[in-house]
């Protein structure tokens, strides 16, 4: 039987036989993977860059929250829209002042109620239907009158009374009430031949018919969720078209693999959330073909203090510490807080030192206190400003009011953000030298506590729009809450009468010039009272490729941000680099023959196996 | 030589009653056929494990309602947060999702729902629930399917080696090799692949993409291909976390089998061994291992959260991240029943498989 057992020298000929027909296998499925129009080849991408077609990548995390613009909510949902659809009116890319969108021009009314807008002739659908002031009289009135469509943009009708279209060019809105932010509405425009077969607003994602008709500069065309967002340029665009003619928003839910993606060239934008890390832009800033655009950013990091949390008719509730009741013990906090570390090591130098409530980058809007009146870094000082207060040292060092308790105060923090505690951690120790103690409340999530008014100190932050009616109002006695520990728009209980009055004033204010004056005010006086202290403007950190875009538009243009702007610029003014193979690919030059490799690897090792496995087998039958 | 005998053997070494009757049983009820009497028993044991798996789903259900109702933050207020809202919108949003109801109504229009299947409208993407899992789950499956199929061969292969080589240099290479592995988090694994073989580094270059499921431009044989190239990196991560496990539990069982009789009576009568290991030990050896991989299976739907994350992979993991940060209770509430329903699941189909594989248990 043994003598029939094939000899171990005829092994390597059975092993021989079968690599190379795995060999040929491997090679075939890698021939098969150069083919044109197999994704993962080089002559794939060569192929899609000879039809001419430019595509601009850009690497997103945040999901879209629906398509609907009545209900989206998210600033790449809205983000989205501004390139799908129209506005009544649009931001200047260079100083953020309001210029015409798809209204040419506006006018009010003697008694200020009255606001008529001339909608642009040359605006077409995608669908070549003309867009008209029928469209948007249509859009604004199924906001006022249904509840689902006002989901989104409810707010920007509240104070509408009539909305009417007396002609295709001619769009009417009376208000109850003055309003200054009729130029800021920031609402898309919808067709209402296409939308005014939709049944239940509340629930219509506008995600299933594609492309999807509007009239900005880019048409939706494709969507898939968590995967990718497909949009072409509009050639039709009344601005004129966008030079690159696909954008893709392509999803990368880890930032440090989009950042890999960028490395790679596999997209050619990425943004953080809200920023790159310092660490993220100091490694690309090293990069071949990479440009990081350090731009000053439109948010505010601010210190605030819990003002004594209470509803609109003055029902106290929360258990701030009443220390902070006292503007002097507020502002001597402040002046021991040493806002050039905090820049230097805290956002290594990726931000600018804050002054006002508005960020410079509004240069109408922004406002900084003047010498005398600012709360600079004073240690001295601001121990002096306790004693006056009546909390001095005591021997162990301990700051102690009239009643002998200790100062101590909690500061909420949010534990997803790393900055918070780190600047935590400095004010414990500043703080500290003055003989107050500090715990540092981090937690997920910081919504229960605020507006329970159950805090005395929070990291406070926000985004803040070209026009700042928004920021500035929730700080009015308007925004408390009608209900102890309801949710209310109010940020932090604040009600101020003095700034009230400013606030009304600014809202009724339609010269530009003037009621900038009035928001200045606003902010001095915010600054004044101290429980809202600016400690950063923190930068837009975000980077491209060099290779892929040519030049691209920030906002403001001389130095600002790219993602999430206020308005379409920077996508819409993207030139393509020259050379550029216009489309972002997934695989490398050589990935087809190296995936023909790892599969010749697979077929081998399989194969090997299999004949192994087959041999022993039939071993016993051989015996 | 024969291997007729090797059922017999298997059949003897597992203690079982190797003797059943296919002649015509004896008339009377008190006189069923030992098939008979063992199917019955099979059924009464199946149908307990069915019941004690409907009772644990049910338990979930409550769990699910009561545990995220501890999250802090008030889901519309996060909804809507840094938007111009009117508290008259705020409130609108709360009577839509049944915010406004007592507790207990809650509970028990979600009770009611749930039982047809309708885990209610997810809050942030005002769409049905079921719809966003029916979205992202063939993406969850196929990458967890690809990777609990590769990990379970390697698993079970190696495993086997180890054991029958028990203290040879390559047992101890494989075994520290896995457990090594094994202790490595899969997202930090994760961006290491993309790091050294999505965007190549040094003189590895870069060859798969660094995340996504497609590219989107492509249809046919091409999408096929182009999944499949995505899919590379996202399941070697995977799979070289969850195979130690599999490697551990075959080779600890096949290490018990070693010493037994019924291998010394295999090896008397001349077999090879090779054939010994592979028909008679790592059969008996697969018992226990068989339970452990549809634990797997279920532990792996849910495990997958970190590397759907770092891949960017559009499954069940990346939607429940998002559930949980809003958190969309809907949304987070029905995950949380379908990943725990999955182990539940999987566990019950191992206990009523494993009488089938062992006829010893369950009776």
């Amino acid at each position: 039987m043994v003598t029939r057992f094939p000899p171990r020298s005829s092994r390597p000929h059975g092993r021989l036989r079968i690599l190379v027909a795995s060999g040929a296998a491997a090679l075939a499925l890698a021939a098969g993977s150069v083919v044109p129009g197999i994704p993962l080849a080089p002559a794939a991408q060569e192929a899609q860059a000879a039809d001419g077609k430019s595509t601009l990548t850009v690497a997103v995390a945040q999901s879209v929250d629906s398509l609907s613009p009545f209900l989206a909510q998210r600033l790449l949902s809205t983000s989205i829209h501004r390139l799908m659809y129209d506005y009544l009116t649009n931001y200047d890319a260079k100083d953020n002042r309001t210029i015409p969108g798809l209204a040419t021009k506006w006018e009010t009314s003697a008694d200020k109620l009255t606001w008529t807008y001339t909608i642009r002739p040359d605006s077409k659908w995608s669908d070549g239907e003309q867009a008209t002031a029928e469209d948007a009289a249509w859009t604004f009135n199924k906001m006022m009158t249904d509840e689902g469509a006002a989901t989104s943009n409810g707010s920007f009708v509240g104070n509408f009374k009539k909305v009417t279209a007396p002609s295709p060019d001619k769009l009417v809105i009376e208000l109850k009430k003055p309003q200054a932010t009729m130029t800021a509405l920031d609402v898309p425009i919808v067709p209402e031949h296409v939308w005014d077969k939709v049944g239940d607003f509340s629930k219509f994602n506008n995600d299933t018919k594609f492309p999807i008709v509007g009239n900005g500069p880019f048409v939706l065309t494709d969507y898939k969720v968590d995967s990718y967002v497909k949009l072409k340029a509009n050639k039709d665009f009344w601005r004129g078209a966008p030079k690159f003619d696909e954008l893709v928003f392509r999803y990368y839910k880890d930032q440090d693999a989009a950042v890999a993606a960028l490395r790679k060239g596999e997209v050619s934008f990425v943004a953080g959330s809200p920023s790159l890390t310092p660490a993220q832009a100091a490694s690309l800033k090293t990069a071949d073909n990479i440009k990081v655009n350090d731009g000053p950013g439109r948010r505010f990091y601010a210190l605030a203090t819990n003002p004594g949390a209470r509803t609109k008719d003055g029902t106290k509730f929360g258990d701030g510490h009443p220390a902070l009741l006292d503007q002097k013990v507020r502002q001597a906090l402040f002046m021991a807080v040493d806002r050039t570390t905090i820049i230097d090591k805290v956002f290594q130098g990726y931000a600018i030192e804050g002054e006002g409530y508005i960020p410079p980058r509004y240069g109408s809007y922004f406002w900084k206190p003047s010498a005398g009146q600012k709360l600079a870094y004073d240690p001295a000082k601001a121990a002096a400003l306790l004693d006056e207060a009546g909390y001095r040292k005591n021997g162990a060092g301990k700051r102690t009011g009239k009643d002998g308790k200790p100062l101590d105060f909690r500061i909420l923090c949010h534990a997803t953000d790393p900055n918070d505690k780190a600047i935590g951690k400095y004010l414990q120790e500043w703080w500290g030298d003055l003989g107050i103690g500090l715990k540092v409340d981090c937690r997920d999530n910081v919504s229960d506590p605020w507006y329970a008014g159950e805090y005395d100190l929070a990291f406070d932050g926000w985004s803040v729009n070209p026009d700042p009616d928004f920021v500035m109002s929730i700080h009015t006695c308007a925004a408390l809450p009608a209900k102890a520990k309801e949710s209310a728009a109010t940020d932090n209980f604040i009600c101020d009468k003095q700034y009230d009055e400013l606030y009304a004033k600014q809202l009724a204010e339609y010269d530009p010039a003037k009621r900038a004056d009035l928001v200045k005010q606003m902010e001095s006086r915010l600054y004044d009272t101290g429980y809202m202290n600016v400690m950063a403007y923190p930068n837009a950190v975000e980077a491209y490729r060099t290779d892929q875009i040519e030049s691209i538009t920030t906002m403001p243009s001389a130095a600002g941000n790219i993602y999430g702007q206020d308005g379409y610029w920077s996508w819409w003014s993207a030139v393509p680099a020259a050379g550029a193979s216009g489309d972002s690919s997934d695989g490398g030059g050589s990935t087809g023959v190296l995936i023909g490799v790892g599969v010749a690897v697979v077929v081998l090792a399989g194969g090997g196996l299999l004949f192994a496995m087959r041999r022993r087998s039939t071993a016993e039958d051989r015996e | 030589m024969s291997t007729e005998s090797t059922p017999a053997l298997l059949k003897g070494a597992a203690g079982v009653d190797a003797v059943q009757t296919d002649g015509p049983a004896p008339a009377g009820p008190s006189a069923r056929s030992p098939r008979a009497r063992s199917t019955t028993a099979y059924l009464r044991y199946a149908a307990g494990k069915l019941a004690g798996a409907a009772v644990s789903l049910f338990a979930v259900l409550v769990t699910s309602f009561f545990l995220f109702r501890l999250i802090p933050g008030d889901p519309v207020k996060q909804m809507t947060g840094g938007r111009q809202v009117s508290t008259e919108q705020i409130a609108a949003m709360r009577k839509e999702f049944g915010l406004d109801l007592p507790l207990w109504q809650q509970f028990t229009e979600y009770c009611g729902k749930a039982l047809t299947g309708d885990f209610g409208t997810s809050y942030q993407f005002r769409a049905p629930v079921m719809d966003k899992i029916t979205e992202a789950l063939p993406a969850t499956l196929l990458l967890t399917g690809t990777a609990f199929v590769i990990y379970t061969a390697i698993g079970i292969w190696l495993g086997a080696r180890s054991a029958w080589r028990n203290g040879s240099a390559g047992d101890r290479f494989h075994t520290a090799f896995a457990l090594t592995l094994y202790s490595v988090p899969s997202f930090w694994l994760g961006l290491l692949l993309v790091i050294t073989l999505s965007v190549g580094i040094g003189p590895v270059p870069g060859m798969f993409p660094t995340g996504g499921m497609e590219s989107g431009s492509e249809s046919g044989f091409a999408y096929v291909l182009d999944v499949a190239h995505h899919l590379v990196l996202p399941v070697v991560t995977l799979v070289a976390v969850e195979y130690a496990r599999t490697l551990l539990v075959m080779r600890s069982s096949l290490l018990d089998e070693m010493g037994s009789d019924y291998l010394t009576t295999a090896r008397a009568k001349g077999l090879r061994d090779d054939l010994v290991r592979r028909r008679h030990a790592v059969p008996n050896a697969m018992l226990p291992t068989v339970t452990l991989l549809f634990v797997n299976l279920g532990n792996t739907v849910a495990g997958a959260i970190l590397v759907e994350t770092v891949f960017s992979w559009p499954g069940l993991g990346g939607l429940f991240y998002q559930a949980l940060s809003v958190p969309d209770l809907p949304l987070v509430q029905a995950l949380f029943f379908i990943f725990a329903a999955a182990v539940i699941l999987m566990n019950t189909l191992a206990d009523v498989i494993y009488p089938l594989l062992d006829p010893r248990v369950g009776r």
